[in-house]
């Protein structure tokens, strides 16, 4: 069985093969070029390299949020777009549980955060009994307000993800339960978590079709919640006078 | 010689589009998901929800097109798609989803100008229509007053100083109360009134005989209505649509003219959204007549944005020898004829 994990929910940019237990190749970039520019060439210097044929994969793993929305959209085009060409299943893997796999087997509970800006976190809580366990699921919440739930727990939490650098202060100030941070192997998004975990999806028939796979953005877009809080208010008129367009018309 | 389908992919704003299209001229499927009922409630275009929306479309899109077209992605000979100029999040899902399609498929890849695009609309249904000509390109995002020299090979002669037509006619209509989207909605009220009822600027701009500026004209448009609502007056929606209407045909109309009559290639195209206005089509049609000119429009389908032109598009680019790597990134601010 073979894998491949798509991750560009943030910053980093990896591709991985997975096959059997064992990771095939795995890319990972963390820097500026976009993912538009990285992505697929990376899948395709990894595919070259092992002289292997995309085809013969048996899924496409994709790091499915939350995360920078436009950085989703990338990851899930690609792997909706491979999907429709080699007529290959999609398997969405929570981008925070596949941060979480990266430390399989700890004894602590883990917390992955990443920045969602607005002093908060994209973050979810862990813990390994017999397999990965969710805790707490996916969700965006102020960084004081997570540190006060880690505290009301009272269990050794290791952090990790970029929101840890990004709330450093705000953690060490207020915490108080022994914690640690992730070492650099392990601090980021990896799509070798990706598609391992995703093998374990697929071993248990959690997979969907190319076509109906959509990211998981945690939030509605800025124009949404506008709207919604208008409305609870009354005053969509206003709303809609001062809504500005973008470019390429309505025509 | 072997049939060269291009499988061409649009999502720079608001339609997710693919299409089938075959040696360039013949549209073997063109489907279009249009997202405009979703954004009339936010009165505009969010770019946000739009490229949500391209997401979800994307694929059930694609594979309608190949369907409709009875073929395979095997017997496709390359895929096309619009890369820039356009909302940069809506760019994003069609030029990541092309990509993976074409590396999966093993065939090459051609990045398409947008605005190429809505030119090469003209050739679908005018199969006797060759370069040279003069084209006028009009949208919600683009004004420009082009020579087209050859497939893919443009000189602008004239371009918008601020708005473009479309943005024009979208704000005029959220002044008088008529909604999103403003172009047809104008063009619809405009009919039931007098182009005469009102003279609103026609604004020349200096020392550039083809460039247009619609920015005080649409001023002149909401002064009128604000002043009317202070006074307690009732506009007649009809007669104002109808006299800023024809204000920008008749801009757009003449300096069309001026530069068929000036660069003498004896045919003139429209394209783009705003080529769909009956008013714009009609006036165009009566001064190239007038003039002796040949007049090429698209139907209204092909004028609003579709994967089917960008398809004919990518068939002359292909053809050029024109393929894209896998890094193709969306530019949303593309200028014409760069690459």
């Amino acid at each position: 069985m073979i894998i491949l994990g798509i991750e560009s929910s943030s910053l980093v940019a990896s591709v991985a093969l997975v096959a059997d237990g064992a990771v095939l190749a795995e890319y990972t970039v963390n820097f500026k070029k976009t993912h538009s520019q990285t992505l697929l060439p990376m899948i395709d210097q990894m595919v070259q390299m092992l002289e292997l044929d995309l085809g013969l994969v048996d899924a496409i793993a994709v790091s499915g949020g939350p995360g920078s929305f436009t950085g989703l959209r990338i990851g899930s085009a690609t792997a909706k777009g491979l999907g429709l060409a080699l007529d290959k299943p999609l398997i969405h893997v929570p981008t925070l549980d596949a941060m979480a796999y990266n430390l399989f087997g700890a004894a602590s509970l883990l917390c992955p955060m990443m920045d969602a800006r607005r002093n908060q976190v994209y973050t979810g809580l862990y813990h390994y009994r017999r397999e990965l366990e969710v805790v707490k699921a996916s969700c965006a919440m102020d960084v004081g307000q997570l540190v006060e739930e880690l505290n009301g727990r009272g269990e050794p939490v290791a952090f990790l993800g970029d929101g840890v650098a990004v709330y450093d202060s705000q953690i060490r100030e207020r915490i108080a339960v022994p914690f640690q941070y992730a070492p650099a192997q392990s601090n980021r998004q990896r799509a070798a978590s990706v598609a391992a975990l995703g093998a374990v999806y697929f071993a248990g028939g959690k997979i969907e079709a190319a076509a109906s796979h959509v990211p998981n953005y945690l939030r509605k877009a800025q124009a949404e919640r506008e709207l919604e809080e208008a409305l609870r208010q009354g005053k969509t008129g206003e709303l809609a006078a001062g809504h500005s367009l973008g470019p390429g018309g309505a025509w | 010689m072997k049939d060269v389908l291009i499988l061409a992919i649009e999502s720079s704003c608001d339609e997710t589009a693919a299409s089938v299209v075959k040696n360039g001229r013949e549209v073997l499927s063109n489907v279009i998901s249009s997202q405009i009922a979703l954004h009339t409630q936010f009165g505009g275009v969010v770019p946000e929800i739009a490229s949500r929306k391209h997401m979800e479309r994307i694929n059930p899109v694609i594979t309608q097109a190949l369907a409709n077209a009875k073929v395979a992605l095997a017997d496709i000979t390359a895929v096309g798609v619009t890369y820039g100029p356009g909302l940069v999040g809506a760019l994003l899902v069609g030029v990541a989803e092309a990509k993976a399609v074409a590396y999966g498929a093993k065939k090459p890849l051609v990045g398409v100008h947008h605005i190429e695009g809505h030119v090469a609309a003209n050739f679908i249904e005018h199969k006797d229509l060759e370069p040279p000509f003069v084209c006028l390109i009009v949208s919600g995002g683009h004004t420009h007053l082009v020579i087209v020299k050859g497939y893919g090979e443009f000189e602008i002669i004239g371009r918008t100083r601020d708005d473009a037509a479309g943005e024009a006619f979208d704000k005029v209509a959220r002044a008088v109360g008529l909604g999103y989207p403003g172009g047809p909605k104008v063009d619809k009220a405009a009919r039931m009134g007098n182009p005469h009822a009102m003279e609103f600027p026609r604004a020349k701009v200096a020392g550039a005989p083809y460039d247009f500026s619609f920015s005080g004209l649409k001023s002149a448009v909401l002064n009128y209505v604000n002043h009317a609502k202070m006074t307690g007056d009732e506009i007649c929606v009809p007669d104002v649509a109808a006299s800023f209407q024809n204000a920008v045909v008749e801009a757009l109309v003449s300096r069309t003219i001026l530069a068929a009559k000036e660069y003498g290639h004896g045919k003139v195209a429209i394209a783009g959204g705003v080529a769909s206005n009956t008013a714009l089509r009609a006036a165009m049609a009566a001064a190239c007549k007038e003039c002796g000119l040949g007049f090429y429009y698209p139907s209204p389908v092909y004028c609003t944005d579709n994967a089917a032109m960008i398809g004919v598009a990518a068939y002359y680019e292909y053809q050029k020898g024109t393929r894209h790597g896998w890094d193709l990134n969306a530019v949303p601010n593309l200028k014409l004829g760069e690459r």
